[in-house]
């Protein structure tokens, strides 16, 4: 950096010269600024930076710089700093914004470096580890590389030993052979020696023998005799017979006598056993024929031309044995039959078996699915059935219920039980049948408070004539008495007492309860009403839906402000008052449930309402 | 069971009547016969020298004793004691002697097998027969006592002569295609003869009445060969026992092999039962000292009693390591016989000197292995039921039956060491031989050997 600033100072003097060689120098430069850069940390470089635009620019030589600044610029393909000269001898400007977007530029690029320097880091690092890792590995593999060699080269030298092993082993095998061989040999040489010298001895030892027997038996010797006291009698007590041709023949015809006792006697034996081994036979057939016969059947359905065939086989060949007399056959005649058939029906019998084997087989395998399947295919009849049953069990209910609800329906309103009957499921149809018992009764104890209220209406209206004409005649006298008001007053509100106490008496009970509590008909009463009925909800017994508490409750609610409105304005309204009080004393005969009933009430008026809807 | 008590013996030389009546037995040079079930002596002859061999006629009328060293053979009859016959067999010497089975000749073998004498003693005639060989079992006798079937060696050739018993003219005249003819035996129906080779070469071979070759079996060849023959008492089956430890059993109808019982010295097969006689040190007595004594010091009380216990299986069996530089060796099947009934065949391996197997031939299979404390001697089959006698020159006699085996302990002064074994006729009691000694063992019932599984009999 140093270098490059001494070559600055004369360079900023003058000459273009210069410039040309300062921008050779500086195209330098940078690169070797940036190595550097990349080098050190980025707060030096920054702080680098400013030293150097601060030594590079001064006071003096801003022209040159900015001069020098264009130029680079352009060489670097920015806009001119200068703006467009108009004439050759103006002096360019300096075009500030151009100046601006050039650094701006200039820092994005700087941005844009950074950011790729930071990647072309990461690269790096990334690459360096791989490098690592890979050398690592490589350095492994090497080593395996190695010790696999290692074995295989001891592979090979104990193979080779085998080999050898093997080679030696052949040979010493072939050297054994060779031996035995010989052995063998040299053993059969010895034995064809052994024999000549065997039999040479042998005659030898015969010649001597003949001699000896000559001497011996020539000697005439007298000591070979025999001393017997006297000879005994033969032991089957005939005498002697003389040798003669005849008694040779005698013993050849007696041995081959004996010879054929023998033979017949072997064969007897052996006819014996063949009997039993028919009879054994005949029995198995015998048997195995019934142990197939039922399968016969079976074969025949399913038209088995093999199995069937052979099986009417069979049957023939049963009747034909037990037709004729086969066990006095010779063998050889019933044989082929016999041992044919048997044959058969071995084989058809071992195929049985073996089929009864595979299904076993197969059970074992395949553990109880198959029996599972079996079952299913019972299962699924059985289900098919179960549901054509519930089926007509359902269909039966119906027509049951349809005839009940009919029944129901001819007893009560038509439109409710229709409505019922559609609306409803069945549980909701019980509930809905107590609460219209329960309406019903209400609605009974509604009659009979209403005429016990047309009856004190008709009272009331009767003493309200009384009344009148008592005012009347009242009037009539103050109108001719002309006396003060405050006597007038008292007298209304006497009456007004009278009033409310005539209608204490027409139902006292159900009056005493409201008292204990807030009267429903207080302006005050009714918000604490509403609350109160919120909570008794849920213990509520015939609990409908919130909704409907809730339209109760603002029919409620309307029917408190229905009663206050009478209340307040009773002595205004007296013809509206008798209604609303219909109203009022509804509510009161259950003053904790009253809201509740009353609500209920409500509740079956609006049912009431609906039911009109449809 | 019951014995009785001890007569001297010499040579082992005892022998019950063919007719179950009497017994014969020989101290040096007597001859004493005594009644079977008495013991009383019947008879009591004196010979001129030593007895080296007794047989009795097939009628138990006549019993020959043999002296080869001085090639004599004296007769004594026992209906007339007085009755003799001595036949002088002169300078030809004399190797053996034995009955025809009429009872009335006598044939002599002399010495170098130079030529049978055939001595009648029911007429002045003497009959020779020529060119016998020496081997194992040369002459044999049919059942019925009809033929007798002669080995013989003519121009180093064997040849078998069928002889008729009744007039000593010869019947047939074959060669047999062996290299060396060890030995010939009828089957018990006598219309059957089977021949084997020596035991350089495996070679049985089985002719007809008539000289018909039947048959030729050769298991197996390089190897020595057949060691012991036997027929089963049906003449169905034909065991044949060989060096190899093997017994090879061949079918009449097509003489063919069956089967094959190895003898392997392991038994694994849980089915076989493996009898193990065990010893079993007597309760110590009072007063006695703890460590016993040594055995000839011990005396006659010494011996110690044994028992047998049924041993699971695996069971590994001694054996011995035969000597491979010596002749016959100790290797193969050296004895084997069928039970009377057929149904059994005991063997004895000889290089598992002191196990007796016992084949079922009917399942063929083994059916039990005895293994003795001591090498067995000789055994031999009860001639009524299937009860086999075994002996192992030791003081005791051994018993199998199919429903089990007892170990029986030979009262009696001194040790009693049973070398040989010899059944009555009836099965009803067994003639028990030492060097100098024999007693009579009377077996009462079957019932004794049945129930006593693996016990001691008593022996008051």
């Amino acid at each position: 950096m140093g270098d490059w600033m001494t070559v600055t100072d004369p360079g900023l003097s003058s000459e273009s010269k210069y410039i040309s060689q300062y921008t050779s120098e500086t195209k330098m430069s940078p690169s070797s600024l940036y190595s550097q850069q990349v080098l050190c940390s980025s707060i030096p470089l920054s702080k680098n930076v400013h030293s150097f635009f601060s030594a590079f620019c001064t006071e003096e030589n801003i022209e040159q710089s900015i001069s020098y600044l264009d130029q680079e610029l352009t060489t670097f393909g920015f806009p001119s700093l200068y703006e467009e000269s108009k004439g050759k001898e103006t002096k360019r400007e300096l075009n500030i914004v151009a100046v601006l977007n050039c650094m701006n530029e200039l820092l994005v690029l700087q941005r844009k470096n950074l950011l790729a320097q930071e990647n072309v880091e990461t690269q790096n690092l990334k690459l360096g580890s791989d490098m690592d890792h890979l050398q690592n590995c490589y350095a492994k593999l090497k080593e395996q590389l190695e010790t696999s060699r290692r074995e295989m080269i001891g592979l090979q030298e104990r193979d080779r030993q085998l080999q050898c092993k093997n080679r030696n082993l052949h040979q010493l095998l072939k050297n054994e052979k060779d031996e035995v061989q010989k052995l063998q040999s040299i053993i059969a040489s010895r034995a064809t020696q052994y024999n000549h010298d065997m039999k040479r001895k042998e005659r030898e030892y015969n010649k001597l023998k003949e001699r000896l027997h000559q001497l011996v038996m020539n000697k005439k010797d007298k000591k070979i005799a025999m001393e017997v006291l006297n000879y005994v009698g033969r032991a089957d007590g005939k005498r002697g017979s003389w040798r003669t041709g005849k008694t040779e023949a005698r013993n050849e015809d007696e041995m081959y006598k004996i010879l054929l006792n023998d033979y017949e006697y072997r064969q007897k034996q052996i006819l014996m056993e063949n009997a039993e081994l028919k009879k054994v036979l005949q029995q198995m057939k015998k048997e195995m024929i019934s142990l197939l016969s039922p399968q016969k059947q079976k074969s025949r359905e399913r038209a088995d031309d093999s199995t069937g065939t052979v099986i009417s086989d069979i049957e023939e060949d049963a009747g034909e044995l037990s037709r004729e007399s086969t066990w006095d056959l010779s063998c050889e005649t019933v044989r082929e039959q016999l041992t044919n058939s048997i044959r058969k029906q071995w084989r058809i019998l071992k195929s049985h078996v073996e089929k009864l084997d595979n299904q076993v087989s197969k059970v074992h395998l395949e553990g109880f699915n198959d029996e599972d399947v079996i079952s299913r295919q019972d299962h699924e009849q059985e289900t098919e059935k179960l549901e054509l049953e519930i089926q007509q069990c359902k269909e039966m209910i119906k027509t049951q219920q349809q005839l009940l609800q009919q029944q129901l329906a001819t007893a009560c309103d038509d439109d409710t039980t229709s409505l019922l009957r559609d609306c409803y499921l069945l549980e909701e149809k019980e509930r809905l049948k107590e609460e219209w018992s329960l309406f019903k009764e209400q609605k009974k104890n509604f009659e009979k408070e209403r005429r016990s209220f047309t009856e004190a209406a008709i009272r009331l209206g009767l003493e309200r004539k009384a009344f009148e004409e008592e005012r009347a005649s009242w009037l009539k006298q103050q109108f001719l008495n002309m006396t003060t008001f405050d006597h007038q007053n008292s007298e209304n509100v006497k009456l007004f007492s009278a009033f409310s106490g005539s209608s204490d008496r027409d139902n006292p009970t159900v009056h005493s309860r409201p008292r204990q509590k807030k009267p429903h008909g207080a302006p005050s009463g009714s918000p604490v009403c509403t609350s109160k009925l919120t909570k008794s909800l849920p213990a509520s017994p015939s609990t409908s839906d919130y909704c409907q508490t809730r339209s109760c409750v603002s029919e409620y609610s309307s029917i408190s402000v229905l009663n206050t409105t009478p209340e307040e304005s009773k002595p205004h309204q007296v013809g509206r008052e008798c209604t609303n009080q219909k109203w009022s004393v509804a509510s009161r005969p259950d003053s904790q449930e009253g809201c509740c009933s009353g609500c209920s009430s409500t509740h079956a008026n609006a049912h009431v309402e609906k039911d009109d809807l449809p | 069971m019951n014995f009785s008590e001890v007569f001297k013996l010499s040579s082992l030389l005892c022998k019950f009547s063919p007719d179950g009546k009497y017994l014969a037995s020989c101290v040096q040079y007597r001859l004493v016969v005594r009644d079977a079930n008495t013991l009383q002596i019947r008879q009591l002859y004196t010979c001129l020298d030593q007895i080296q061999h007794i047989e009795w006629s097939a009628d138990s009328l006549f019993i020959l004793c043999a002296l080869y060293k001085r090639g004599l053979v004296q007769v004594w009859s026992l209906e007339q004691p007085e009755w003799h016959c001595k036949i002088d067999e002169g300078s030809a010497g004399l190797v053996a002697s034995c009955w025809s089975p009429d009872g009335r000749h006598i044939l002599n073998t002399t010495e170098f097998h130079l030529r049978i004498t055939v001595w009648s003693l029911c007429t002045k005639s003497v009959s020779y027969i020529k060119y016998p060989k020496a081997c194992q079992q040369g002459i044999t006798f049919t059942r019925d006592g009809r033929y007798l079937a002669l080995a013989e060696r003519r121009d180093c050739k064997d040849y078998v002569s069928i002889l008729v018993c009744s007039d000593w003219q010869l019947l047939r005249h074959f060669d047999t295609d062996t290299q060396d003819l060890a030995g010939i035996e009828w089957a018990p129906n006598g219309c059957v003869l089977a021949a084997w080779d020596s035991c350089l070469e495996y070679k049985i071979l089985v002719y007809s009445l008539d000289g018909r070759l039947l048959s030729t079996f050769c298991a197996y060849e390089w190897s020595l060969g057949i060691k012991s023959v036997a027929w089963s008492p049906s003449s169905q089956f034909l065991a044949v026992g060989s060096y190899d430890g093997k017994v090879r059993i061949l079918n009449h109808v097509t003489w063919k092999m069956i089967t094959e019982f190895g003898h392997p010295a392991t038994i694994s097969n849980p089915k076989i039962v493996v009898y193990k006689e065990a010893e079993k040190s007597p309760p110590l007595v009072l007063g006695r000292l703890a460590f016993p004594a040594p055995r000839a010091a011990a005396g006659p009380l010494s011996s110690t009693e044994s028992k047998y216990e049924v041993a699971s299986v695996p069971v590994s069996l001694q054996t011995l390591k035969p000597a491979a530089d010596r002749a016959n060796p100790r290797i193969g099947i050296g004895a084997l016989a069928f039970s009377p009934d057929s149904c059994f065949l005991a063997t004895r391996s000889d290089s598992v000197p002191t196990a007796v197997w016992i084949w079922d031939v009917q399942k063929l299979r083994l059916l039990a292995v005895l293994e003795q404390l001591s090498a067995v001697r000789c055994f031999q089959w009860d001639p009524r039921q299937a009860r086999l006698a075994i002996c192992t020159g030791g003081s005791k006699v051994y018993l199998w039956s199919p429903a089990g085996c007892v170990s029986v302990q030979v009262p009696g002064e001194g040790d009693f060491q049973v070398l040989s074994v010899c059944w009555h006729l009836s099965g009803d009691s067994l003639a028990l031989l030492s060097k100098d000694h024999f007693c009579l063992c009377f077996l009462e019932t079957e019932q004794g050997v049945g129930t006593a599984f693996g016990q001691r009999g008593d022996h008051t």
